[in-house]
């Protein structure tokens, strides 16, 4: 435990670290390109919390991820300012966490089907999105922009004064401080009386139940704090990078982020987070040379992923140091068919 | 006017067919096996893209769409379930994300393979005069197939041996080995049949919508809704569904545009599952297990 508490400080210091000294080491390309990196990671965290700690497999996430980008391009065009645009991209994906929790929780739909129902609204926002290039689409004075997207997002800029932009740099910094913050925060939510509650309805919902939690609650709380997350992840998205399209409810975006969870094993923060930077490198290394089709590669990982580590980077990794330690050799998971079979009975 | 109702009814029949056709294959493989296969848009896609490329090549357009489409995806299907489903049964969060890296991989094989553009066969027969409307016959044949399909599909599970070992065998594995049948050669059998259905859907479909590498991400989300929303009973329920949402997809699509149909029907699904948490069809077969 000891151990797990001070890798976690650790990477909490090195992303703070990154933050300081990266603007002086990098240059202006890289620094946007991990500040959008970044971004994602953060959003990444949301997921790794509601599924990896709750129990809480949603494919909605680039749903509450694309409800905050969209939140904040609409409010910053129509404000001019950034300063409220913030809050309301973190509040409307939770308003929307709410009322699909609502249908979720309360009407205790298991885990196979709240999968699939949050992939089916993730893909209407998508279609909806898409159908709004007639220029009658628009809140105030943004246009959406439909298939095409809303381009020329204006930054971040200092609280209250709309002439003073944040500078690549100092967004790079803003990001990756935020990274770390909301990691050092959803730890600390699951060392609380609530998380460890959380965690207790993840292990067995029945049981928490008769103990006397209200697991549709507990599940709720999670998921509006995955949601906040998303949209925060959002939000500095497309402040970064200036454009939101009606992409980031796409069928890719949607499962991005429950790959990087699973990739960087379920049940922890750290790994999902640092393996979505690598994924989203060999993403855009793989998009720039075209030598092979970046879905037909991408469909190979996956598949490498789940047949091979199945628990995720993060776990094999801890369990082989573990095992080196005591020269026990390392105990994979994969049993007989049959008793997979007969687990389901 | 009379007329007018004859073509909206085909345009209803033909919607309830459509949703039955592309949600058949998921009846089985998700209804039946309980895998979450988010690579059944894909196993459509290239039942359309093998009669494509079947009648490119000069086979008849029937036999292309028929047995062409159906043989080609369950044998893809086959290979998937020896190769990668086989070791997952059971863990259903594990196939689902198995499935979508499948569904990746084929979708960039056949970018790769056959090009990033939408190509199509023409309709056979022609249309079909109803006063003064026509109607493409095909559309009809579509519907009398599918209804075929469906009565098949009903007698085959629940009147023959062999559907009658399949879901013995889903529902309890273990007793059925002990009774001599061999559990990894049903599986793997029921999932080649569930792709076989695929196939024969995206053949089917292939004339009516063109075939492009990522048309599957259309189907995937309405099939997974209706096999959801259809519960316990499989083919009845599904075809329930598919009668229910079927017209009120087609009725929005006419009214307002084919985007706000699908969102519709996406969201009657979901206040339909908060009412019948397990599916339409509890109510005449019972809950499931």
């Amino acid at each position: 435990m000891t151990n797990v508490r001070g890798a976690g400080i650790g990477l909490l210091a090195l992303l703070f670290l990154a933050a300081v000294v990266g603007p002086s080491m990098l240059g202006q390309f890289d620094l946007l390109q991990l500040s959008s990196f970044a971004a994602m990671a953060l959003a990444t965290l949301g997921l790794a919390f509601a599924w990896g700690y709750v129990g809480i497999l949603s494919f909605g996430h680039a749903a509450f991820f694309g409800l905050g980008a969209y939140a904040y391009a609409i409010a910053t065009t129509n404000l001019g300012d950034s300063t409220l645009a913030v809050p309301l991209a973190v509040l409307l994906p939770v308003c929307f966490s709410v009322l699909l929790g609502y249908f979720l929780f309360f009407g205790r739909i298991g885990q196979v089907y709240l999968a699939v129902i949050t992939l089916c609204v993730t893909l209407i926002l998508f279609s909806f999105m898409n159908s709004t290039a007639d220029p009658s689409y628009r809140i105030g004075t943004a246009p959406l922009g439909g298939f095409n997207g809303m381009d020329a997002v204006p930054p971040l800029n200092w609280p209250w004064q709309p002439d003073a932009p944040l500078t690549p740099a100092e967004m790079f910094q803003l990001c990756f401080a935020t990274l770390g913050l909301t990691y050092y925060l959803l730890r600390l939510i699951l060392r609380s009386g609530v998380g460890r509650i959380m965690v207790a309805v993840r292990e067995n919902e029945l049981r928490s139940e008769l103990t006397g939690y209200d697991v549709r609650l507990y599940k709720m709380l999670a998921f509006m704090v995955s949601a906040a997350v998303a949209g925060l992840g959002g939000c500095l998205f497309t402040a970064n990078n200036g454009y939101v399209g009606p992409t980031v409810f796409d069928l890719n975006q949607a499962s991005q982020f429950v790959l990087w969870v699973v990739a960087g094993g379920l049940g922890t923060l750290a790994g999902p987070m640092i393996i979505s930077f690598g994924f989203q490198y060999l993403q855009i290394f793989l998009g720039t040379r075209q030598f092979l089709n970046t879905s037909l590669v991408f469909g190979a990982i996956i598949i490498f992923f789940v047949v091979l580590v199945p628990r995720g980077l993060l776990p094999t990794l801890q369990d082989g140091a573990k095992a080196l330690r005591r020269r026990v050799p390392a105990v994979t998971g994969r049993s007989r068919m049959t008793r997979r079979i007969a687990k389901r009975i | 006017m009379m007329d007018h109702a004859i073509d909206i009814a085909v345009a209803v029949a033909t919607s309830i067919a459509v949703l039955t056709l592309i949600s058949l294959g998921l009846a089985v493989i998700f209804g039946m096996m309980r895998i979450i296969n988010f690579a059944h848009g894909e196993f459509i896609m290239l039942g359309g893209y093998a009669t494509v490329e079947a009648v490119t090549h000069g086979v008849n357009i029937w036999i292309a769409m028929l047995v062409v489409a159906p043989v080609t995806v369950a044998a893809i299907g086959a290979v998937a379930e020896r190769l990668i489903i086989r070791r997952f049964y059971g863990q259903l969060v594990t196939t689902m994300l198995a499935t979508w890296g499948l569904s990746l991989f084929l979708i960039g094989l056949v970018t790769a393979v056959f090009g990033n553009t939408t190509r199509g066969v023409a309709a056979p027969l022609g249309s079909v005069a109803i006063g003064a409307y026509s109607v493409s016959a095909y559309q009809l044949v579509l519907v009398a197939i599918t209804i075929l399909l469906s009565l098949i599909c009903l007698l085959a599970l629940n009147r023959t041996r062999w559907g009658l070992v399949a879901r013995g065998t889903m529902r309890n594995p273990e007793m059925a080995a002990t009774l001599g049948i061999d559990p990894v050669k049903v599986y793997a059998a029921t999932f080649a049949t569930g792709a076989m259905l695929s196939g024969l859907a995206g053949g089917l479909l292939a004339p009516i919508s063109g075939v492009i590498p990522h048309m599957g991400a259309a189907y995937v989300a309405r099939a997974f809704v209706t096999v959801i929303s259809g519960g316990p009973a499989l083919i009845t329920g599904t075809v329930a569904v598919a009668a229910l949402l079927g017209p009120l997809e087609a009725a929005l699509s006419l009214v307002a545009t084919p985007v706000i149909g699908q969102a519709a029907l996406l969201i009657a699904a979901v206040i339909l599952l908060r009412v019948l948490p397990q599916g339409i069809s509890v109510s005449w077969q019972g809950t499931r297990r």
